[in-house]
């Protein structure tokens, strides 16, 4: 028998708030997640990978996979640099510039997907100095897309990365210095295994959430058949023609993908939570 | 000397954090950087290591200046005040790191690393991350890291800090030994005098950036050259004034006088152990008594200031507001960085020391 007594807390309202917990994940989550399943689920198989597999559909995919995966990487890489210097170094419109981050978090998504539209056709400042100078077009392209997708998803790395290096030892990085590595080294050997948990984390983040883009996307997307179609598009155009079965057939796809990705990263974490907290 | 500091001064801001500081440290010696907290200390260390720029002074590492010379290439081992061991890599993989830079061959790095591993006594947990060792282990890490590269010179930040009272005891020695084992030139930061007086060889006593004394511990015990060493270094009593106290002349000026509780016996009036002491003793009051573990510390007011003396547990008990006996055996008077010793002129044919 467990003592009643080791089930008193410190901290009280466990009971409460853990059933408030469960109850906001049940309506807001796994509900209209599970009847996404459900739905599919009265599709018959063969049906549903006759839909999944439409080359179209395929090729959507395609589109989606590449650029979101393109624009992660992207972000991971920009994202960890501007984390440093926001960290790091101390320069005038610093607030400013902390503040400018969360933007793509604020902004109606078809508001970044037009402004960026039209700085990136090539008649647009930037997309007009690409054309000419590398004859390289941004917009109503797999680029076009994939630059959407960095501007949506870089807030994710930053703000992720950030409080790590922030509370990051000093002395760690003195320490492997007055043992002979260099800064290379010691980004890579020290500095790097430090926020990778965390730079994983919103690196999947901006993956999954650059597969399920869609207002900032179809504009500069130029949404081509095979070519700049991304899948969310596919969902909604199954929509507008009222085929239901279709679009949660494919809609289920993507919720397992961005499943998976959520599952890897939640693999890392625990992994790293084991090795810094001593249970490794 | 293996380490020179001549001259070293370094402010933050508006801060002097190292005040013209100068001093040698002998090859083989084990020395303490003492002071309050704030007082460089960390500061001093770091500029020897390179890894603080001093704004004015040289510094000479076996003969040679190298203000110039990245920390890296001073051949120093640094422990840092937290350890500062890489959380990613294991026991065995933090110790090598230093060797793996230098692209030391294999076998022999994991050779250098076994030994160090067998020294410090952390055999068999060379696969552990550090978050799985007791701060007492995570030392011994951090050590065997500074180590690997074969240093000259070890510095430590505060190596016992962070570790519990009754491991820090053990852990001390433990350092002592090995240090003496390797036979290496180092220097260790820390705040607490009886850390400083049971390991070092030499103690450096630093306040507000300046260097207040530096010697053998018992030297600076008995010869305070300055109030805030006497006052630091075991207990004592400052007084700015010391008038018209039986067996000593009026000290004038702007003197200070330092009185230890060693200098000072209170008895009560029909002691017969105290009979011919009793006509070079003041009256006095017992104001305060505390239990320090292995005997009791009495403050006395007599005329006018308080003394202090420990009495031990076997003697009668006393009690707040007892009228006592107070005799002072000697004093330290110190002015402008000079200490001298004066005697209580009444006691000049008797030998305290059979009391
Ligand atoms: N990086 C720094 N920036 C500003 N002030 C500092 C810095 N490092 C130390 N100081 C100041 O210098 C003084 C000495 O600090 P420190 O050497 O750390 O003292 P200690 O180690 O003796 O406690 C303190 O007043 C501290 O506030
Ligand atoms: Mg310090």
């Amino acid at each position: 028998m467990m003592n009643k007594k080791a089930y008193k807390r410190i901290i009280p309202g466990f009971g409460l708030s853990f059933g408030i917990t469960l109850l906001y994940l049940g309506f807001i989550v796994i509900i209209p997640l599970c009847s996404l399943v459900i739905f599919t689920a009265g599709i018959s198989p063969g049906v549903f990978l006759e839909t999944v597999t439409r080359p179209r559909v395929l090729s959507s995919y395609m589109v989606s996979f590449s650029t979101a995966l393109a624009a992660a990487v992207v972000d991971a890489v920009m994202g960890v640099i501007i984390a440093w210097v926001l960290v790091r170094y101390q320069f005038p419109g610093k607030k400013l510039m902390n503040g400018i981050i969360e933007l793509p978090f604020a902004l109606p998504t078809a508001v970044a997907g037009i402004s960026l539209t039209h700085l990136t056709t090539d008649k647009g400042w930037i997309g007009k100095m690409f054309h000419d100078a590398f004859g390289i077009d941004i917009a109503y392209t797999r680029l076009g897309i994939t630059v959407a997708l960095v501007f949506i998803g870089i807030p994710f790395v930053v703000r992720s990365v950030e409080p790590v290096l922030e509370k990051m030892d000093r002395g760690v990085e003195e320490a492997a210095d007055m043992l002979g590595a260099g800064r290379t080294k010691i980004f890579f050997d020290i500095i790097l295994p430090e926020i990778a948990p965390a730079l994983f984390s919103g690196f999947s983040l901006s993956f999954a959430r650059g597969l399920g883009e869609y207002g900032s996307v179809v504009f500069i997307a130029g949404n081509k058949p095979y070519e700049t179609e991304i899948a969310p598009l596919m969902i909604l155009s199954q929509l507008q023609e009222y085929d239901y079965t279709s679009a949660t057939a494919i809609a289920l796809v993507m919720l397992i993908a961005a499943f998976i990705i959520l599952l890897i990263n939640s693999y890392i974490q625990s992994r790293s939570a084991k090795i810094t907290g001593g249970m490794a | 000397m293996y380490v020179e500091m001549k001259n070293i001064s370094k402010s933050f801001a508006d801060c002097k954090a190292c005040d013209d500081i100068s001093f040698g440290i002998e090859q083989g010696k084990l020395v303490a950087l003492l002071g309050p907290s704030g007082s460089g200390k960390t500061t001093l260390l770091r500029m020897i290591a390179g890894l603080e720029i001093q704004d004015g002074g040289d510094i000479l590492i076996d003969g040679r200046v190298v203000n110039d010379v990245p920390g890296k290439d001073r051949e120093i081992g640094f422990v840092f005040q937290n350890y500062a061991l890489f959380r990613y890599m294991t026991v065995y993989d933090n110790i090598a790191y230093g060797l793996k830079i230098k692209k030391v061959p294999a076998k022999q790095i994991r050779e250098t690393v076994m030994e160090l591993i067998g020294l410090v006594g952390l055999s068999g947990m060379e696969k552990r991350y550090p978050a799985q060792l007791s701060g007492g282990q995570k030392q011994r890490v951090a050590f065997a890291r500074a180590l690997a590269l074969k240093p000259k010179l070890l510095l430590l930040d505060e190596p016992f800090a962070a570790i519990d009272a009754k491991v820090r005891k053990e852990l001390r020695n433990w350092l002592k030994d090995m240090i003496s084992r390797v036979g290496i030139t180092s220097i260790f930061v820390t705040h607490d005098q009886d850390e400083a007086v049971e390991v070092a060889d030499d103690i450096l006593i630093i306040n507000e950036g300046r260097l207040e004394q530096i010697g053998r511990p018992l030297d600076i015990y008995k010869h305070p050259n300055t109030p805030f060493v006497a006052q630091f270094i075991g207990s004592s009593v400052v007084l700015d004034s010391f008038t018209g106290f039986k067996g000593f002349d009026e000290v004038k000026n702007d003197s200070k006088v330092v009185i230890r509780p060693e200098f000072v016996e209170a008895f009560k009036g029909d002691n017969p152990r105290f009979n011919k002491l009793i006509s070079a003793a003041e009256k006095g009051t017992l104001r305060n008594i505390q239990f320090r573990g292995n005997c009791l510390e009495i403050s006395l007011e007599v005329n006018g200031v308080i003394l202090s003396t420990n009495r031990s547990l076997e003697r009668r008990p006393v009690r707040i507001g007892d009228e006592m006996y107070v005799i002072v055996y000697r004093i330290y008077v110190i002015n402008n960085e000079e200490t001298a010793v004066h005697k209580n002129v009444l006691l000049k044919d008797i030998n305290v020391e059979m009391l």
